[in-house]
């Protein structure tokens, strides 16, 4: 090759000399309202709502005690990421679906708003020189991590509540794991982004920005942001108009969803959710028989509910369990997908059963399905989950039967659970050793 | 110090804040339990990044240009600019379509199977929520033309 091509190419690949033609020359971007303002405007917005997601999903992590290890810890290899965990209360008995509808619900607000603050800041991922110095290309590489970080983790968490998984990772390793990626970034961004940002927001006032229609609307102050076009074209938009394009887009989106998260008698107006609409004379169900390959015959008149511990074995038919003291109770079911229902259940409480073997007191329960595999065919329930006497192996729902979708012959709630963790078509209890 | 700043092109606090965040990020990392499965993870990270910068955004960058050209080319008597009514619906409506495609489109292989439910409504309430958001751009426009006509009509006198 030629020497002087190949300098050029060099070059070009390290990102020196003239900009190549395209987005790398300053006036390719024409925006008249790009600027540090409107970027820090839609960042302090991230800044308040990227922690509330962080933390409502650590908290739905410690919601399914992973401590008590097995099927309840989707990601025993966490290291010291677990350092906050707790053993999940069961009181407030909402506490589940407040925690996980906030995750979701905050997230999607946060959709429009991770979309539009990536608009306002495009053309720094076309700087020239690509890379100035060491600190440049560090600052780029964290970049990264916080861009795709962040799109990451709402495409995972939108994915998977549309029960769309065309990935062959688990849902629950990548977006933990994503989610820890991204908080590092989002705070080396916070830190080293915080003066602008404060200074940004001083240079114009909100309220102004609200008063001002389309004809007034003028370019930011060229500075050195990198964000204020060069030569701007004429403004079609305010800047008013465009934050209003991102409050309605949220609001939209979770106006469209809520309802699956307010639940039953809000549930009819989320038109947009997986979960929302009507179901005639029933409430939503997460996995139905027949996705988790339950035998109608296993659950008939040969079905035993056997409970085992303290070298002790009980085995009870269904009309032994309906003959012992029956409690009802008004409890929420929260699914980790963010929609919530409150149903009235009616069964023998999880402590009378663990009684049959043993202190009622004693220690957590490993609760078996009749599912053939699947990801929460088995669950441990910990001591103080048992031991509330809200705590239902149910029979019934709202006074009848359950149905074959919802857990027949019997099954677990238990307050201010993760959904999953109220296991169908239960098989046994099994009492865990104590570990303390 | 100074020529550490001048070889590194910051102060270190920068590089200090970019360690400490950094080492969270790569403790993380480090945790996903197979090396085969980081690779397929950091693919799809690596892909969303791409997905978004480099087809998405220079799509509906292009689609915006699109829009403000028939503007400038097509708008009507100019007393109301056009741009915003079909750009405000049409941005709320893909971003809709953005969030709930797999819905929409009913890609889930297992829904109804699942959910015990059909995805079919969906498209349709989709298209009616955008439906919705055209016509109502659509009527305040007309309400704003109208209040505009009157404005100048009644700044001229009659002839």
């Amino acid at each position: 090759m030629d020497r002087r091509i190949a300098s050029r190419l060099t070059r070009l690949a390290l990102g020196r000399g003239q900009p190549p033609p395209g987005p790398f020359r300053p006036t390719f971007w024409r925006s008249p309202i790009r600027g540090p303002w409107l970027s820090s405007v839609l960042g302090s917005i991230l800044l308040l709502g990227i922690p509330v997601v962080f933390v409502t999903g650590l908290l739905s992590y410690a919601a399914y005690n992973p401590a008590l290890g097995g099927g309840n810890d989707r990601t025993p290899d966490k290291g010291i990421l677990g350092f906050y965990l707790f053993t999940w209360p069961t009181d407030p008995v909402w506490l589940y679906g407040v925690v996980i509808g906030t995750h979701v619900l905050v997230g999607l607000a946060l959709f429009p708003v991770v979309l539009g603050k990536l608009w306002s800041v495009i053309p720094k991922l076309f700087t020239w020189p690509t890379l100035r110095s060491p600190a440049h290309a560090l600052e780029r590489l964290s970049l990264v991590l916080l861009v795709g970080g962040a799109v990451f983790e709402l495409v995972t968490g939108l994915l998977n509540i549309q029960l769309f998984s065309p990935w062959s990772f688990s849902f629950y390793t990548a977006h933990l794991y994503g989610a820890w990626v991204f908080i590092g970034a989002f705070v080396t961004h916070v830190a080293l982004k915080l003066p602008t940002m404060v200074r940004s927001l001083h240079a114009r006032r909100l309220r102004d920005e609200l008063r001002t229609g389309l004809a007034d609307t003028r370019p930011e102050e060229p500075g050195d942001s990198g964000l204020v076009a060069v030569s701007p074209a004429a403004p079609t938009i305010s800047r008013r108009g465009v934050l209003g394009i991102v409050g309605g887009s949220s609001l939209l989106l979770v106006g469209l969803a809520g309802g699956q998260t307010l639940g039953d008698g809000f549930r009819r107006t989320a038109l947009l959710a997986p979960r929302g609409g009507t179901f005639p004379g029933d409430f939503p169900v997460n996995k139905t028989a027949v996705g988790t390959g339950i035998r109608r015959a296993d659950t008939g008149s040969d079905w035993r509910l056997e409970i085992d511990g303290n070298g002790r074995l009980v085995s009870l038919t269904r009309d032994d369990l309906l003959a012992m003291e029956r409690r009802t109770e008004r409890l929420p079911i929260a699914c980790v997908e963010g929609w919530t229902t409150t149903q009235t259940w009616t069964g023998v409480r999880l402590a009378d059963l663990v009684a049959l073997v043993g202190s009622p007191s004693a220690s957590g329960v490993l609760v078996s399905s009749l599912q053939q595999g699947g990801a929460f065919g088995a669950a441990r329930l910990a001591a103080n989950q048992v031991r509330d006497p809200r705590s239902l192996l149910a029979l019934k729902v709202n006074g009848s039967d359950l149905s074959l979708d919802h857990g027949f012959p019997a099954r677990v709630i238990v307050p201010a659970a993760p959904g999953v963790h109220c296991t169908k078509w239960v098989r046994s209890l099994r009492l865990l050793a104590d570990k303390a | 110090m100074r020529r550490i700043t001048d070889w590194y092109g910051a102060s270190p606090l920068h590089l200090v804040a970019l360690l400490a965040g950094g080492a969270v990020s790569a403790y993380a990392v480090t945790r996903v339990p197979s090396l085969d499965l980081l690779v397929v993870i950091g693919l799809w990270f690596a892909g969303m990044l791409v997905v978004h910068d480099l087809v998405l955004f220079p799509i509906y960058a292009a689609v915006d240009n699109v829009v403000a050209w028939l503007r400038a080319n097509l708008g009507g008597d100019g007393l109301v600019p056009t741009v915003n009514y079909i750009r405000v619906p049409a941005v709320l409506s893909a971003l809709l379509l953005l969030a709930w495609f797999p819905l929409v489109f009913r890609l889930s292989p297992t829904f109804e199977r699942d959910a015990a439910r059909t995805d079919d409504p969906f498209l349709w309430h989709w298209l009616l929520t955008t439906a919705v958001l055209f016509i109502g751009s659509a009527v305040l426009y007309t309400v704003r033309v109208r209040a505009a006509r009157r404005k100048v009509s009644a700044s001229q006198p009659p002839l």
